[in-house]
């Protein structure tokens, strides 16, 4: 059933109130819990992130709103906390980033697969191999330097192979933008899409390079300082597609119809009971919020809400396993590049992003030297070895 | 919280996914196209950056002793001080975090409904305190040498680096008494070598009354280590039968 974000008034602004206790709740188990249960509270504290990030910039540019949006932006930043702080301790960084890995592969497949805009779904699924690398690379690393095994994080959900290779994902910047949608003719689904990955991507940029430094290894810094700047890349690349013609006004409402929107897909599909209560209260925060927003957009710019996002939000994606999409996408497009915003065979590749990555990658490419000749077992590479010992 | 581990829905692992697993393992062994790694290309990227490391830091300088210290300084002439302030400041960061623990360790065995015979409270605050009285002993040596026991040595730094994770599961909620133990075991088996170092050290360089306080330190870790093994012993053999 979709979601209505009229159906219901949520709960007001002013009750909108958590306890220290209740920002820090028990954590999922990293053992027992189903991936896409951290799947999603890796996405959502992206998606609450986000809302935060353009609340701050929204207010620096719009006196008239700057109290409004603190009111709502206090609640997110809470939103946030409530669901990042769900992630246990015993996640070491590089296991997390495995499931950011994770999150970035399932999440743009499912969006890719019903993105009903064929460049921007043309755009998704050229991220989406390259994420798919990201997890080979890091996968690799995991298991090459801390002696773990990357599966036990995946659960078997998603594949640990190469994708796009990464040390070829360097671009010039002008081969990241990418053409935005029209925002009178663009489905709902295709503003929804285009905010959720900018979201999960800033996000993933941002996990990488604040813990990219934590780490000791020279070899996991390089590759964290080469990823994280594909997905600094990768943050242009979506949100290049969004239209920079949306007022702030429309902005400000459809990040909240799309905090509404996953958290709707959070309720519908979540396994843990107590998690799913969280997903439901903070459901019927984002409609308080909607409607908070709504009364604002229409009061200044005196327009119907509905011309920016319908009332009734397209269904949410699935969480599950979209290991065939993936690999049907890599069998047809890994050697699809990007040239200015279109996307281009191999001999077609841009000159200057050549010239570009020929340069980072002069003295090597981390990720290229982290999984030279990587190829994931069930417990891990060193099986291999020992097994016939 | 509960004293041992539990039968449950543990989703990690293949068995767990016999159908997906085939799946994954058909493709990757189509997509292998290059020889294994022999880690030649991990190994030359480490050893660049060994060769053009620097420290993490230095021991800071000594300032200058009045009175009865100064014949503790005087022996460390010609010697290299900085080995034994290094040493002593690894300790006092060491004992000093140690009386944290103990503290962390002791809520977590009174929040904890099944008790082990033998171990308590009062011996854990005991121990606690045994530890607070080396953090002490130690700061004074370091002010005997007109070293500064508040300052942060190299050898400080990375013993706090080597804890953290001992710390993380000592302080975790859901980390069970059996498993805060072995936190606390490693805990005390590298302390109780560290100690055996120092004294060496202190007689080496001269320092008898300081060889003697650290004689009378490992005494206590020993039975530390003594009670904590067998607390650890206890608990997961306990659960066994």
């Amino acid at each position: 059933m979709a979601l209505s974000l009229l159906d219901s008034k949520g709960t007001p602004l002013e009750q909108q109130r958590f306890t220290w206790k209740e920002l820090v709740q028990k954590p999922i188990s990293k053992l027992d819990d189903d991936a896409f249960t951290r799947v999603r509270v890796i996405l959502m504290n992206g998606i609450e992130s986000e809302a935060v990030r353009f609340s701050h910039l929204c207010a620096r540019m719009n006196r008239d709103l700057q109290v409004p949006l603190a009111r709502v932006r206090r609640i997110d930043h809470h939103q946030a906390t409530m669901v990042n702080w769900l992630l246990g301790s015993d996640h070491s960084p590089i296991e997390t980033t495995v499931a950011y890995e994770q999150v970035a592969i399932e999440v743009t497949a499912a969006l890719a697969r019903q993105e009903p805009d064929p460049y921007v779904a043309q755009a998704l699924r050229f991220a989406l191999l390259e994420d798919f690398d990201h997890l080979y690379r890091y996968a690799a690393l995991m298991d090459r330097i801390e002696g773990m095994d990357p599966n036990n994080i995946l659960q078997t959900y998603t594949d640990i192979m190469s994708g796009r290779p990464t040390a070829v994902e360097h671009r010039m910047p002008d081969d990241d933008v990418r053409k935005p949608y029209e925002r009178g003719k663009a489905h709902p689904l295709t503003k929804l899409n285009a905010l959720t990955l900018v979201s999960g991507e800033y996000q993933t940029r941002d996990y990488y390079m604040h813990f990219g430094p934590t780490f000791a290894d020279p070899v996991a810094r390089q590759v964290y300082a080469e990823i994280a700047s594909i997905e600094e890349q990768h943050v242009t690349h979506y949100e290049s597609l969004i239209d920079p013609n949306e007022t702030w006004l429309e902005k400000w409402l459809l990040h909240e119809a799309n905090e509404a929107w996953n958290y709707y897909g959070c309720v519908q599909q979540e396994t843990n009971p107590r998690i799913k209560a969280i997903w439901e209260r903070m459901l019927d925060y984002e409609l308080g919020q909607f409607q908070f927003a709504a009364e604002i957009f229409k009061s200044v710019e005196r327009r119907d809400p509905a011309e920016v996002i319908p009332a009734n939000l397209p269904d949410p994606f699935p969480y599950k396993s979209n290991r065939d999409f993936v690999r049907q996408v890599l069998k047809n497009e890994v050697d699809l590049r990007a040239k200015g915003t279109e996307f281009v065979p191999l001999s077609e590749d841009s000159e200057a992003s050549e010239q570009y990555r020929n340069h980072m990658n002069a003295e090597g490419s981390p990720t290229e030297t982290v999984a030279a000749g990587y190829q994931w077992v069930p417990g891990g590479e060193l099986w291999r070895r020992v097994a016939n010992l | 919280m509960e004293t041992g581990t539990k039968m449950g829905m543990n989703k990690t692992g293949v068995q767990t996914s016999p159908i997906d697993i085939d799946r994954m393992l058909s493709d990757i062994r189509q997509s292998a196209k290059s020889a294994a790694s022999d880690g030649a290309g991990i190994a030359a990227v480490r050893t660049s950056y060994i060769t053009e490391a620097e420290a993490v830091g230095t021991v800071p300088m000594p300032g200058t002793v009045k009175g009865a210290a100064k014949a503790a300084v005087k022996k460390l002439t010609g010697r290299r001080p900085e080995v034994l302030i290094d040493a002593l400041g690894a300790r006092l960061a060491f004992e000093r975090s140690g009386v944290r623990l103990y503290d962390a360790v002791l809520t977590k065995y009174q929040a904890t409904p099944e008790k082990l015979p033998g171990m308590s409270a009062e011996q854990l605050a005991h121990f606690r305190d045994e530890e607070a009285q080396h953090y002490k002993m130690l700061a004074d040596c370091l002010q005997s040498l007109g070293a500064d026991p508040t300052a942060q040595t190299p050898g400080a730094d990375i013993s706090g680096v080597e804890s953290m994770g001992l710390v993380k599961v000592i302080e975790d909620p859901r980390a069970n008494l059996q498993q805060t133990l072995h936190a606390l075991l490693v805990i005390e088996l590298a302390d109780n070598g560290s100690w055996e170092l120092l004294i060496k050290l202190a007689e080496e360089l001269g320092q008898d009354k300081m060889a003697q306080d650290f004689r009378k330190a490992l005494e206590n870790e020993n039975e530390h280590l003594m009670h904590v093994r067998q607390w650890h012993e206890q608990c997961v053999l306990g659960q066994a039968t």
